[in-house]
């Protein structure tokens, strides 16, 4: 029971890591290696922030989230939208290249120290960092907080695209980009605003990494996997696919163990691709 | 009849080095029906694309109400109150019915009075009001067409495209979805252009035919004056 509870806990992290991505997959029909690197810039920004104004790295939020909005949104406008005109394979090395160019400068900027967010915090408001529940169970505030963060995020942003008429829009270029373009929609806005949002939930991404382990400069590679494995079982393009994926994921590395966790991770990965390569949540 | 709605000037259009469209002439007066008829091959889709904006025209002048439009992005076109129906409806199938129908008052001018449009597309073809709430996506061919047609209706368009709208469909769907067309244009005067392989519901349709044969338009004029037998003799190039 707590491998579950824990499981779900940590789930709710993973999905927020690949809900940006499989946004990108779904929607640019792009895979964007350097989404690790927008996770740890989000870390990096919330830990500085945070301890520049002696806050809680949750209010740094309110300008990380906006910053990284505008920052993906030049990006795909100014860089990736051109790179697509020559092919997708360009696109993908291009996305490479950025991984590497911006692991090099966070290393630059910020040294290869390890570095964590301040979450004392939580001890502040509640006074302990863990909830006891009935059973000797117990679970750790911090996560109760990521997963609930995570929901919130996940949640607005299936409003977002079900409700809103740019919402609409985005599912709609997702669907058929010629026919969305002859209902009055810009594609190249379009995505330009998919990897602004895509790069928005990296904000809020790296800011639960930051609360929740150590981070590097070079830590993007591992959360990429992460959020590589959860589009894969999600169903690429899935957003609702997206949580279950991280859920499932989260309870597989619980379940394993410090040892065996990435393992047992890695083979439900490779088992959905052999039985089930559409995704869990896939049309 | 004085400027023509959209007036085709010897388009021409390619796919790399392939010319699909030599150099296409064409008149569409306002408010009328007319057919472009040509056999598969012949250059009539590519010549809608082109003049709706999804595919670049390597020459020639397109102008709709007089503006020059050509190579505009589709995206610019639509709000001009041009639209096209694809060939094989493309409907988004992730989407329902509904959300559909939505995403054709995209358009800035088409967003006013969304609710009397939805119920005017709603009273042409109530089929799609009971499924509003279905994925596009499991309908049958027909019902997408719906979806589709419906979807350029909301665009609040002066002239609407129809690219094979028959390809795939039962001969009794066909009847219906082209009086539907008919009904439309008599009573809001809409602007229509049907692309058409058979020439024989083509020329019932439409006021006036155009023929293409291998990238060209070889023959136009009124469908009543040409007959029959001169637009089949033009269709086949004999």
């Amino acid at each position: 029971m707590q491998i579950v509870i824990s499981g779900i806990l940590l789930g709710g992290i993973y999905a927020l890591l690949g809900v940006g991505m499989t946004m990108i997959f779904g929607i640019v029909k792009l895979t964007n290696l350097a989404h690790g690197e927008f996770v740890i810039i989000g870390s990096y920004l919330s830990t500085i922030l945070a301890k520049a104004m002696g806050v809680s790295p949750i209010w740094s939020l309110i300008i990380t989230v906006p910053l990284l909005f505008v920052v993906g949104i030049v990006l795909q406008y100014g860089l990736i939208n051109r790179v697509m005109l020559k092919g997708s394979e360009p696109a993908l090395l291009v996305t490479f290249g950025l991984s590497i160019i911006l692991q090099d400068a966070m290393l630059l900027l910020f040294s290869a120290d390890a570095q964590h967010a301040n979450i004392s915090f939580i001890k502040n408001i509640f006074g302990r960092e863990n909830i006891s529940l009935p059973g000797g169970l117990y679970v750790s505030i911090l996560d109760v907080l990521i997963l609930i963060i995570s929901l919130v995020t996940i949640g607005v942003l299936t409003i977002f695209l079900r409700k809103t008429y740019l919402g609409k829009s985005i599912r709609a270029t997702s669907d058929d980009t010629q026919a969305a373009s002859l209902m009055g929609v810009s594609v190249k806005k379009t995505y330009a605003i998919a990897m602004g949002i895509a790069m928005a939930t990296a904000a809020i991404a790296g800011m639960c990494v930051a609360m929740r382990w150590t981070f590097y400069p070079s830590s993007g590679g591992s959360y990429l996997l992460i959020a590589f494995g959860v589009v894969v079982i999600g169903g690429m393009g899935s957003i609702p696919g997206t949580l279950v994926a991280g859920l499932i994921f989260g309870i597989a590395q619980v379940a394993g163990g410090a040892n065996y966790g990435m393992l047992i991770s890695y083979i439900i990965l490779i088992a959905m691709l052999a039985i089930r390569p559409q995704g869990l949540f896939s049309k | 009849m004085s400027e023509p709605m959209l007036k085709v000037e010897g388009v021409q259009a390619k796919y790399g080095d392939f010319i699909a469209v030599h150099s296409a002439s064409l008149d569409v007066p306002q408010g009328k029906i007319v057919s472009v008829i040509g056999a598969n091959g012949a250059g009539k889709s590519t010549l809608m694309d082109t003049i709706a904006g999804i595919h670049k025209a390597s020459a020639g002048k397109v102008y709709f109400k007089g503006e020059d439009i050509t190579n505009l992005p589709a995206e610019k076109i639509v709000t001009r109150g041009l639209s096209l129906v694809p060939q094989g409806s493309r409907c988004f199938i992730r989407m329902t019915v509904e959300d559909n129908l939505i995403m054709g008052s995209f358009p800035k001018n088409a967003r006013a009075g969304v609710k009397d449009t939805l119920d005017m597309v709603y009273t042409l073809f109530p089929v799609l009001k009971e499924k509003r709430n279905d994925l596009s996506g499991s309908l049958s061919g027909g019902q997408r067409q719906m979806v589709a047609v419906g979807r350029a209706l909301m665009t609040k368009p002066e002239l609407i495209l129809f690219d094979e709208i028959s390809l795939g469909l039962a001969p009794t769907i066909i009847k219906d979805i082209y009086a539907t067309i008919k009904k439309i244009n008599k009573d809001t005067g809409l602007t229509i252009v049907l692309v058409e392989q058979d020439t024989k519901r083509a020329i019932k349709t439409g006021e006036i035919s155009h023929v293409m044969l291998k990238g060209n338009v070889v023959l136009s004029g009124n469908s009543a004056e040409l007959g029959e037998e001169e637009i089949k003799k033009a269709y086949f190039g004999i």
